[in-house]
This record gives structure tokens, sequence and C-alpha cells, in this order.
């Protein structure tokens, strides 16, 4: 019983010192240190808190974090479209009735992006889109950090047409499909 | 003239509160800087510089909160549980002395009131677990009951040990004889005379060494009397949700709180009171250097005994972060087969160092 006690005594005393140990060594923040260095399990005073929105950790170049188009530079080949497991990636086309410019790495355009949405809540981030796009217009960022008010908001849209260029392309469209019917039934 | 005499009084109530609710405030928040830090965080940062405003913020979300009460509640008792926990604490504070010649009031029986005003929390907390009606908040307040029941003994044997000393329970005569505003042969270690030198060689611990014992003794029943980890077997949040305090909220859970940290530093003053010379100055009178007159007088007693009080409270506080919780049959064989013999042993050793040293 005696030795208990003093056992006990001991050891709370051992864990008191640890402790305030802890609670001066808590004026400085512990160093960001590489898990790979050898005497990263040493290290064991100072703050691990990290104020995150005014610090943050330094991400990896390599990181996939949220998706970005750069609509100028869609040729819309519907690839990325085509690759996503998740099926996030919503596409839809107006062909053009000729070649409507040029993208910044020389690919010719053949076709109207009328919409382009994302839906990040459905994306699982797997950069399978980044790899197939030939012009590299859809690119992973380091933007991690989104937060919205509604569901809906989640769907990134990307297109930049409106409504009314919609219609007037669509209308192009039929135009140039319905001469051209024209033209074959001629003869 | 009795109109003066009544006006002084409710002033000193109300200072005193506030200096309580103030304490409390501060102390829930160096609780919780001292946690953070313990654990090698930062504790809260939002609210105001280095979240100093985070616990006005807490009290302020408090006392907006909606008085609900459970539908099978005792409403009665469930209402009045809070007030009686709060009043017990708040009453005790009626007898400490915090300079020479200043204490809310000086009874000569000082000590027996602040120990048996104590213990009517107990009936306060079995009304709030009772009166809840939930099977944790019963279970909670049973624990914490006996608790208090028997950690009171070992805490009171130790404080008898050091009443044996004094020969006195009027808390201000206790202090004025640990230091140099004493009219009695004081001796350190039994050996030295230092009714002029003052100082910490005259407080009790070191009048009597035994008393050292019995302060260790009281100072662990005293954590076990606020129901702080490791004795928080009735808030053990794991096991019980909060205790006996689980049903209430808003300014009822405010009032349960104010009393916990209140006792808190009730219990610590006692202690140090009684063993750490109150508010006499640590600083001895050293030849014709009379430190000891020089930290002596109405501002520095309160400064003094402020002082140890926080440290004991700090102490408190680093304990809860550091210590598990023990378990309920551990709890009560340390109560009854360590601290109450070894209190029995301390007033046995204060009887023979009474007899053989002191006379």
């Amino acid at each position: 019983m005696f030795k208990k006690t003093l056992h006990a005594f001991a050891t709370a005393w051992k864990g008191l010192n640890l402790t305030f140990r802890h609670l001066f060594a808590a004026r400085k923040a512990r160093e960001v240190l590489d898990i790979k260095q050898e005497n990263y399990f040493e290290k064991q005073e100072g703050v691990t808190t990290i104020q995150y929105p005014r610090q943050a950790i330094p991400i990896p170049e390599v990181a996939r974090y949220q998706l970005d188009v750069v609509i100028d530079d869609c040729i819309v080949c519907d690839l990325c479209a085509k690759a996503c497991p998740v099926d996030c990636i919503d596409i839809e086309a107006i062909k053009a009735t000729e070649a409507i410019g040029k993208t910044s790495d020389g690919s010719v355009k053949r076709l109207y992006a009328a919409k382009f949405d994302i839906d990040m809540a459905k994306c699982m981030y797997c950069g399978l889109c980044t790899v197939v796009c030939p012009t590299e217009c859809i690119t992973m960022t380091d933007n991690y950090d989104r937060s919205f008010p509604a569901l809906t908001d989640l769907v990134y849209q990307f297109s930049e047409m409106t409504e009314k260029e919609i219609e007037e392309k669509r209308a192009e469209l039929a135009r140039f499909q319905a001469e051209k019917e024209a033209a074959k039934r001629k003869p | 003239m009795a109109l003066v005499f009544y006006i002084i009084y409710i002033l000193v109530a109300i200072v005193l509160f506030t200096f309580l609710a103030g304490f409390t405030l501060f102390a829930v928040y160096a609780e919780r800087k001292v946690a953070g830090f313990v654990q090698d965080r930062l504790g809260p940062m939002e609210t105001g510089k280095f979240g100093s405003l985070q616990t006005i913020a807490d009290i302020l979300k408090l006392l907006q909160k909606e008085f609900i009460s459970p539908a099978s509640a005792d409403k009665i008792l469930f209402a009045a549980a809070p007030v009686i926990v709060f009043v017990a604490v708040y009453l005790g504070f009626a007898a400490m002395p915090w300079a020479p010649n200043l204490a809310p009031a000086a009874l000569n029986l000082g000590l027996f009131y602040v120990i048996a005003i104590i213990s009517v929390e107990a009936i306060g907390v079995l009304m709030a677990g009772w009166g809840s009606n939930n099977k944790f908040a019963l279970l909670g307040a049973l624990r914490s009951v006996a608790q208090l029941v028997s950690y009171e003994i070992p805490a009171g044997l130790s404080l008898i040990a050091a009443v044996m000393i004094t020969q006195t329970l009027d808390m201000q005569t206790v202090t004025i004889n640990q230091g140099v505003l004493s009219q009695e042969r004081l001796l350190c270690l039994g050996l030295w005379e230092v009714q002029h030198v003052g100082g910490l060689f005259a407080w009790n611990i070191f009048q009597a060494p035994h008393l050292i014992l019995a302060y260790i003794i009281y100072f662990i029943a005293s954590l076990a009397e606020c129901n702080r980890a490791p004795f928080d077997i009735p808030e053990a949040e794991s096991e019980l949700v909060s205790g006996y305090h689980t049903e209430y909220g808003g300014l009822r859970f405010a009032f349960f709180f104010l009393a916990e940290y209140c006792l808190m530093f009730l219990v610590a003053m006692i202690g140090v009171i009684l063993f750490l010379g109150g508010w006499n100055t640590p600083l001895p009178n050293i030849g014709s250097l009379k430190l000891a007159m020089w930290t002596t007088g109405t501002a520095w007693g309160i400064v003094w005994v402020l002082v140890k009080t926080l440290a004991v409270v700090g102490v408190q506080i680093l304990i809860r972060w550091t210590l598990p919780r023990l378990r309920v049959d551990q709890l009560m064989s340390l109560c009854w087969k360590v601290l109450t013999p070894l209190a029995f042993l301390c007033i046995v050793l204060s009887g023979i160092w009474r007899i053989l040293v002191m006379v």
C-alpha cells in the first residue's frame, strides 16, 4: 500500500513536470520539419497549431485541387467529359460554320462551347480530365478552399456565351445545314 | 447609522461578487489557455487579442439563452439547485481575511463556518441531480455527494492539524500568527525565533514541518471537493455527459460554472491562509533590511493573498491537464486508506509538536 502510494505520487510528479515543460515550451511555434529528417521525433516541443486562414502549410507542386478551365483555349473536344469517371463535366457544343479561331497552342477551334459546367460537388479530384486535354486548357489549381451557401453554386460554369449568342449560333448552324441540304438536293 | 452599516454590507457583497465573477472569467480563460499550451496548442485566439474576450463572449451567450426545464423535472428543485450551490460557495467568502483588519466578517469561528457552509454545496448538487430526473445527472450527483462527504474528512482532519498548532479558528488570528505582526513567540522548525523576522519562515508549514504533509493532504482533498480532475468523476464527460448539470443551460449552467470556479478559489484561499501565511509576505526581515515590515499592509496583504491563491489555482489547473481521472473505487480507497490515516497521523504529530516543541 505504502509503496503503491509513493509510486502514484512519483508518477504524478513526473507527469506534472512533463506538462509544465510543455506549458513553457509553448512560447514558440514548432518549426515545420520534414518527417524524413532523422531528428523529426526528437523535436517534441513548441506549438503545433497553424492558424489557418492567416497561416497555411505549403502545398505540394503536384497537388490536385479545384479545376479551372481557360475557355479561350478549349476546342470543345469533349475528351475531358468522356474521361471523367464520375461524369461531373457537362459540355454542350455547337458546331461553327467555319473555323472560329485558334487556341494559344495553335489548335483550330471549330466548335462553340455553349455549356461547359463542372460539378465540383461530384468531382473526385483524380485529374484524368487534365491528362487527356489536348490543349491543356483544363488544369487543377492549388485552390482547395472554397465554400458556398448553396449546392448549385458548386457547379462551376466556364462557358462565356450568353443565351442570345447561343440562340444566334444555333440559328446560324440550322441555316447553314438547311442550305447544305438544299444544295445537296438540287442536282 | 444602521443604514450606513447595511449599505457597507451590501457594497462589500457586491464587490466580492464582482471580484468572483471577474475571477471566474479569468480562470476559465486561463484554464483553456493552459490546456492549449500543455497540449502544444494555442487555445482561444479569435475573440479579441489572443482570445482574451473569449470568456466574455461565452458569458454573453449564456446570458441570452432561454431557461429550459425538462418536462419531467422537479421544477422547484431544478430551479433552486444552482442558486444553492453558488450561494453556499459565495457565503464561504464572508469569513476570508484579505489583509490586516480587512475581512468581510471577522468571525472567531471563521474556519468552522467556512467548512460548514461549503458542505451545503453537496445538498445543492444532489438537488440538481435528483431534480433533473435524468439518469446521468442522478448518477453524477450521487457520485459527487459520495465524494464530497468522503473527502471532507481528510480535508477537515488536516485543517484540524493546523488548527492545533494555531490554537484558534479565527482566520484573521491564524494569519496574524504567521508573520511579523504577531504578538506571540513564533518558532521556525521549532528552533529559530521568527516573530521579528517574518517572511516565509513564519508560515505554518515552516513553523511545524509536518504541516507540509497536512497541506498536501488538504490540497488533494480540496481538489476532490471542487470536483476537479483527477477527481472529476461526478462530471466525467466520457461516462456521464456532464454529470449533475447535464440538463442545465444558459444562466443556470453559468451559476454552476461560477460556483465551481469560486470554490476552486475558496479552497485554495483556505489552504493559503492556514498553511501558507495568508496575507503575510514571503519576504523576511534581513538585519536592517526590513523587507517583511515594508511589504505588510492592506494593499500588500491583498496582493500577497491573491498571488498565493492564484498560484495554487494555477497548480490545480495544471493538475487537471496532467492526471487522468480516478476510478470510483480508487477514489474511495485513496480517501479512506491513504489520506484519512495520514491526516490522523498529522493530528497526532500536531499534538506532540504542541506539547514538546511549542510550549
